[in-house]
Order: structure tokens, then C-alpha cells, then sequence
């Protein structure tokens, strides 16, 4: 009798609970791989694009760089500024890892390979981006020192304006596919993806990331010759390498995000031979490794921005542009009656 | 360039695209870098590194403790100490090179009337400590043994111009 | 049903010791935190009642943009807490009678509920069964269809409060040396170089 209670509770509650946890346990080793070797894909490219040979020493043609940092990280010692704010000062690094995590779980890399399809995938994806910022405004002002606080400002005000733009560019996409699933947004581009018809807003999006991961050209809120490492500043060891690991994270997230909307998640070009004997997940990794590759050949290419060139680009040009689109793509859909049927 | 085109140009990211596609051709040129511990870039004849003092062929020390190199040198870092040997030649007691106050001008190579203290092709001779940086003769000489092929041959490559 | 009774009160437990912590909290920052935590864990309770179009707008808009907003003013203003507490007796009748105000419309609220159930019933909209319709499409069916008016308006009473922010804080100031980047962009070689012949021995 006991012994069939247990067994129900472990078909009921124990075994689930131990698949998720596997599956989360495996989202998140394959993430961090991903991390280390984007931190030396950026070195290469960069060098690459600058006639350098980049890492090369540490492993065959460098491999091993980025376990051979990661020791090094650890291996420091966490410096807590005499000043800060101990518990907030702890937590924001924490939140940024986090956040770049759980984002993972609703992110489709396959066809029915997703940790959670919940329906409103999107608005899950668009929520936890913009939870981004804390980890940055709660670390620029618990340093309580002046550039990580200037940081921290820069950094509030530049994500929350760039999310509305980009929140313009994912209803677009929405109009076009009339769910908020994630799943269901790359089965809507099986003829044609997104990227096609909404080229403009295609461009817009891919800015906007590199705004809302301060990427370069928009890395202000580090811009190191004027604030020194910016947010960031005070953090050493540990809590550093969090920052580094969540903001990375952040970056393929972003890439996953963009792969889904505009370049047709796990599908390949176009449905025929040669094509469709590659799995889904491999098409979903090159995606969103080239999308990475622009992100690095953008940072080997443009200078930084401005802070006041960077709102006015945000606020002048791109807000008013996306919804000019996104007026002009529903009224497309309706006059042509293209409007998705649930 | 009329409004229109200049228009479009801005309007399609011209200048991104193109600035972009030149980054990307950059990474195909061949690299400008150096394999740096492993390979070394080409240094002249006359590259002044670290100071070494030579000997004859028979293996007798080349310096006669004329002290020019002292007087000339601008950082006075070399200090000379002479006294007459037991077969009545000249030669030097002490010959010491403060490194960390040279300032790598070659002057006393070429004050030197008989090419013994000169300045070979080394250049990676960091220490971790200053005192190790603190020539001494011994040390100046073992220099000299060491680098004698490359420094004499450097000496003939340069000849034709002294 | 356990884990969600579980949930449950995990949620509404962090949401009601964080809401306390909001008014309790010595540091302003602090308890913008808390206030951010408070809405995490209401957008939790939402997801719980399947919610979760709300949960989520919840956490976009108040967590990620409102909050933000609140945070930034709070973290730059240099609050002496002395002399907060100067004024507190003076203000203690306003806002103790704004709180006992809210508390029996709460009760009104509450006690309506509970004496004439059906109530709720009359002002709603019916609902569609949340299993063959997501409530991200049954919101927006009631939203644009009864309430379209509503709706409207409420977006207009923001624009306008957004055109008055912006008016009140627009003005142009003589001196300011302001970027034209159209002129930048447009500038020519034409326009601004020349080239001269210049005979040797006589000045430009």
C-alpha cells in the first residue's frame, strides 16, 4: 500500500521533476559552452578583421582560452568596496546570470524541442529582456562610486528606449503570424521567413539588440575611455565573470530571438533535398552563430556612438520608422486579407 | 552626388554596408602579426640591445680599461675599475653596467677603440628583480661568449659603413 | 493541485512581505526594490489564475519600464531621512484618512462580492472557456470590440499627458551650439574646400 503511494507520488511529481531538471541542466552546460567559446570566437573575429593572429597559445589555435580565463577568474579574489551596499552589490551580478538563463526555457531549437511552450512565448522572451536593466542600474548604484553610477544611468535610459522599438518590430512580426507562440512564429514562415518581406524591420531589430545588450557601437554604459569599465567597475572574480557570463548570454539570447522571428527558427531555406536532411537544431545553431558573427563584425567595424546621437537615433528615427511599419504592415494584412486565421 | 542619391544612399546604410564589407575582406588578408615567442621580426645589423664584452680568437679579453665608454656614457651607467695585471697589460678589475639606467644610446660602442664592449642583437634579457639587472664584468663577458657569432657578424655587415 | 496550493501561497506570501517591506524599508532604493519584487510575485499570481498575457504585460510595463523609472529618480535624489520624519506627524491625519478611505472601498469591494455573488456575473463580460481560447485572443476580442471606445480614449488621455510632459519641458535657449546631421551629411567637397593657384612668392 505504501509502497503504491510511492510509486504514484514518483509518477506524478519525482519523475517530471527529475526530467526538467535534466533538461534545464542541459540548456544551461550547453549555454555556458556557448559562452566561453563566443569570448574567443569575439577575440578571433576581431583580431581577424585587424590582421591579428588572436589567441592561439592556450590549446590547438586557442581552444582552451576560454577554460584557461575562467580558472583565472575564479581563482581571484572578490572585492567588496568599502562603500557599496553589500546585499545589492551581490545580487545584481546574480540577476543579470539569472535572467540570461531562464530566458532559455521558452526558446524553441527544434521542432517540439522547447524546455516550456507556453503562448505567450514572446511577451515571456520580450519581459525578461527588459529585466536586464536591474542587474545593471542595481550594480552601477551599489558600487557607490561616480563612473559605474554615470554607467548605470546610461545604461537604464539606453535599454529602456531601444525596447520600445524593438517592442514595435515583434508586433509587426506578430501581425504577420497571429500568435504569440513561439513555435507557431516559425511554423508561419514555412513559404517565405520574415526577413524577406520585413527587411526594414529586420534592421531595426538587429540594432536594437546591440543597443539592449550594450554592444559596440552602443557600449556606453562601459565605455572604457570614459568610464573606465563603466556598471561594472567595482566587480572582480566571481562576480565579474557573472556579469561577463549573463551579458554573453544575453547576446546569443537575443540571437535566438532574432533567428525565431526573422530567419525561420530551426527551418531550413527552403524545403527540398539537401536541405531538409539537416536536423533542425544544426539550421537553428547556424543562424544564430551568424547572427552572433554580425554582432562581433559590427563591433570590428563601427566606432561608438554619441550618448545624445545614441537617444536621438533611438527615439527620432527608430520609433517613429517601426511604427510607421507596423501601421503600414497591418494595414497590408487587412487590405489583401492576409490576416492569420487561429 | 544629387539629394536623391545621397538620399538613398543614407536611407539603404550605404556607408555602413560598405564600411562593414571592408572589415569583412580585412579578415582574409594575411596577417600583419608575428608569432611572437616562436617567430621574431628582423632586427639591422646595427639593433642596440644588451651589452656584451668580447675577447680576441685566443680567448684574451679585448678591453684595455681606456674608460672612454665611461666617460661617454651618457647615463653613466658604466663604471670601470683598472689596475696594470701581472704580465704588465692593462685590463679592467671591474666593468659594471647599471641596465636599468641605460639608456641603449651605443655610445660606448662607439667610443671603443677596440670593439670589445658592444651592444648585441639581444633583446630579451626582463629579470624579475632589479638587482639581477646589475652587470657585472663576469656577467658582461659570459654575454660576450654567448652571442660572439652573431655579434661579429654583425660587426662585418656594418663595417662597410663605420 | 498541492504544488499549486504551494505556489500559491509562495507567491502571495513574497508579494504581501515585500508590499510591507515597501513602506518599512529605510533605504528609498530599497524599497523600490521590494515594490519590484512585489510586482514579480503578483505577475506570479497572475500566471497562476492563467493569466499570463497579464502576468507578462504586468512584469513589461511595471517591472520594466515604470520601475525603471521610479528607481532612476529615486537613486539621484539625495533623501535626508531626518527631515522626512519632521513632517510626519503634520501629514499623519491626509494620509491616515486616504488609507481608512481605501480600506472600506476595499471592505465595500469584498463585502459586494460576498453577499450578492452574482454581481460579478452582471458586470463582466461572459468569458469564453480559457481551454478553447488563449486570453491573450479573448482579451483582445472584448478590448477591441465593447470596450473600443474605452480603449481609445485611455490612449488618448496618455498622449496627451505625454504632448504636455514634452511641451513643459521643450524650450529653446539662445547660445546652445546644437549637431544638424542632415547639414553634416549633406556637406560637400564643393562647399567647403577650394583650390587656388597660388604664384611662388606671394601669400595665398
Amino acid at each position: 500500500m505504501a509502497n503504491d503511494s510511492l510509486m504514484i507520488f514518483w509518477e506524478g511529481y519525482g519523475l517530471p521533476t527529475v526530467i526538467i531538471v535534466a533538461q534545464i541542466v542541459a540548456i544551461i552546460v550547453a549555454l555556458l559552452l556557448s559562452v566561453a567559446y563566443l569570448t574567443l570566437a569575439e577575440r578571433k573575429v576581431l583580431s581577424a578583421a585587424q590582421m591579428r593572429k588572436g589567441p592561439n597559445v592556450v590549446g590547438p589555435f586557442g581552444l582552451l582560452q576560454p577554460i584557461a580565463d575562467g580558472v583565472k577568474l575564479l581563482f581571484k579574489e572578490t572585492i567588496l568596496p568599502a562603500g557599496a551596499n553589500r546585499v545589492v552589490f551581490i545580487a545584481a551580478p546574480m540577476i543579470t546570470f539569472i535572467l540570461a538563463l531562464i530566458a532559455w526555457a521558452v526558446i524553441p531549437i527544434g521542432p517540439g524541442i522547447v524546455l516550456a511552450d507556453i503562448n505567450v512565448g514572446i511577451l515571456y522572451l520580450f519581459a525578461i529582456s527588459s529585466l536586464g536593466v536591474y542587474g545593471v542600474i542595481m550594480a552601477g548604484w551599489a558600487s557607490n562610486s561616480k563612473y559605474p553610477f554615470l554607467g548605470a544611468l546610461r545604461s537604464a535610459a539606453q535599454m529602456v528606449s531601444y525596447e520600445v522599438s524593438m517592442g514595435f518590430v515583434i508586433i509587426t512580426v506578430l501581425i504577420c503570424v497571429g500568435s504569440l507562440n513561439l513555435t507557431d512564429i516559425v511554423m508561419a514562415q514555412q513559404t517565405v521567413w520574415f526577413v524577406v518581406p520585413l527587411l526594414p524591420m529586420f534592421v531595426i531589430f538587429f540594432v536594437s539588440i546591440l543597443a539592449e545588450t550594450n554592444r559596440s557601437p552602443f557600449d556606453l554604459p562601459e565605455g572604457e575611455s570614459e568610464l573606465v569599465a563603466g556598471f561594472f567597475l567595482e566587480y572582480s572574480a566571481i562576480p565579474f565573470a557573472l556579469f561577463y557570463l549573463g551579458e554573453y548570454g544575453n547576446m546569443i539570447l537575443m540571437s535566438a530571438m532574432t533567428a525565431i522571428l526573422f530567419l525561420g527558427g530551426w527551418l531550413p531555406p527552403v524545403d527540398v533535398a539537401p536541405f531538409n536532411w539537416i536536423p533542425g537544431p544544426i539550421w537553428f545553431a547556424g543562424k544564430v552563430a551568424f547572427i552572433l558573427f554580425c554582432f562581433l563584425w559590427v563591433r570590428a567595424t563601427m566606432p561608438r556612438y554619441r550618448y545624445d546621437q545614441l537617444m536621438r537615433l533611438g527615439w527620432k528615427v527608430f520609433l517613429p520608422f517601426s511604427l510607421f511599419w507596423v501601421v503600414l504592415t497591418a494595414g497590408v494584412v487587412v487590405a489583401f486579407d492576409w490576416v492569420p486565421q487561429p | 552626388m544629387s539629394i536623391i542619391q545621397r538620399g538613398l544612399r543614407s536611407l539603404f546604410l550605404g556607408e555602413l554596408l560598405s564600411g562593414m564589407s571592408l572589415t569583412f575582406r580585412y579578415m582574409f588578408k594575411p596577417k600583419a602579426t608575428l608569432n611572437y615567442p616562436y617567430e621574431k621580426g628582423p632586427i639591422s645589423p646595427r639593433f642596440r640591445g644588451e651589452h656584451a664584452l668580447r675577447r680576441y680568437a685566443n680567448g684574451e679579453e679585448r678591453c684595455i680599461a681606456c674608460k672612454l665608454c665611461e666617460a661617454i656614457c651618457p647615463a653613466q651607467a658604466i663604471t670601470i675599475e683598472a689596475e696594470p695585471r701581472d704580465d704588465g697589460s692593462r685590463r679592467t678589475t671591474r666593468y659594471d653596467i647599471d641596465m636599468t639606467k641605460c639608456i641603449y644610446c651605443g655610445f660606448c660602442e662607439e667610443a671603443c677603440p677596440v670593439d670589445a664592449i658592444v651592444e648585441g642583437p639581444n633583446f630579451e634579457f626582463a629579470t624579475e628583480t632589479r638587482e639581477e639587472l646589475f652587470y657585472d664584468k663576469a656577467r658582461l663577458l659570459a654575454n660576450g661568449d654567448r652571442w660572439e657569432v652573431e655579434i661579429a657578424a654583425n660587426l662585418e655587415k656594418d663595417a662597410p659603413y663605420r | 493541485m498541492i504544488v499549486q496550493a504551494l505556489a500559491f501561497y509562495l507567491f502571495a506570501g513574497m508579494t504581501i512581505a515585500s508590499a510591507v517591506m515597501v513602506i518599512a524599508a529605510r533605504n528609498p532604493v530599497h524599497s523600490v526594490l521590494f515594490l519590484i519584487l512585489a510586482f514579480f510575485n503578483s505577475a506570479g499570481l497572475f500566471v497562476l489564475m492563467g493569466a499570463e498575457f497579464l502576468a507578462m504585460i504586468l512584469v513589461v510595463v511595471y517591472v520594466g519600464a515604470v520601475a525603471v523609472l521610479f528607481l532612476f529618480v529615486v537613486m539621484m535624489l539625495d533623501i535626508d531621512l531626518v527631515e522626512i520624519r519632521q513632517g510626519f506627524l503634520q501629514y499623519m491625519p491626509i494620509g491616515g484618512l486616504v488609507g481608512i478611505i481605501l480600506l472600506v472601498e476595499l471592505l465595500f469591494v469584498l463585502g459586494a462580492w460576498i453577499a450578492v455573488p452574482e454581481t460579478a456575473a452582471v458586470t463582466g463580460v461572459p468569458l469564453p472557456p480559457p481551454e478553447q481560447v488563449p486570453n491573450t485572443r479573448a482579451l483582445g476580442v472584448v478590448l477591441y470590440t465593447k470596450y473600443v471606445y474605452l480603449f481609445q480614449a485611455s490612449g488618448l488621455i496618455l498622449l496627451v499627458a505625454m504632448i504636455g510632459a514634452i511641451v513643459l519641458t521643450l524650450r529653446r535657449r539662445d547660445g546652445v551650439r546644437r549637431q544638424s546631421i542632415s547639414g553634416q551629411i549633406g556637406r560637400r567637397r564643393e562647399d567647403s574646400v577650394e583650390i587656388k593657384k597660388v604664384p611662388n612668392r606671394s601669400g595665398a
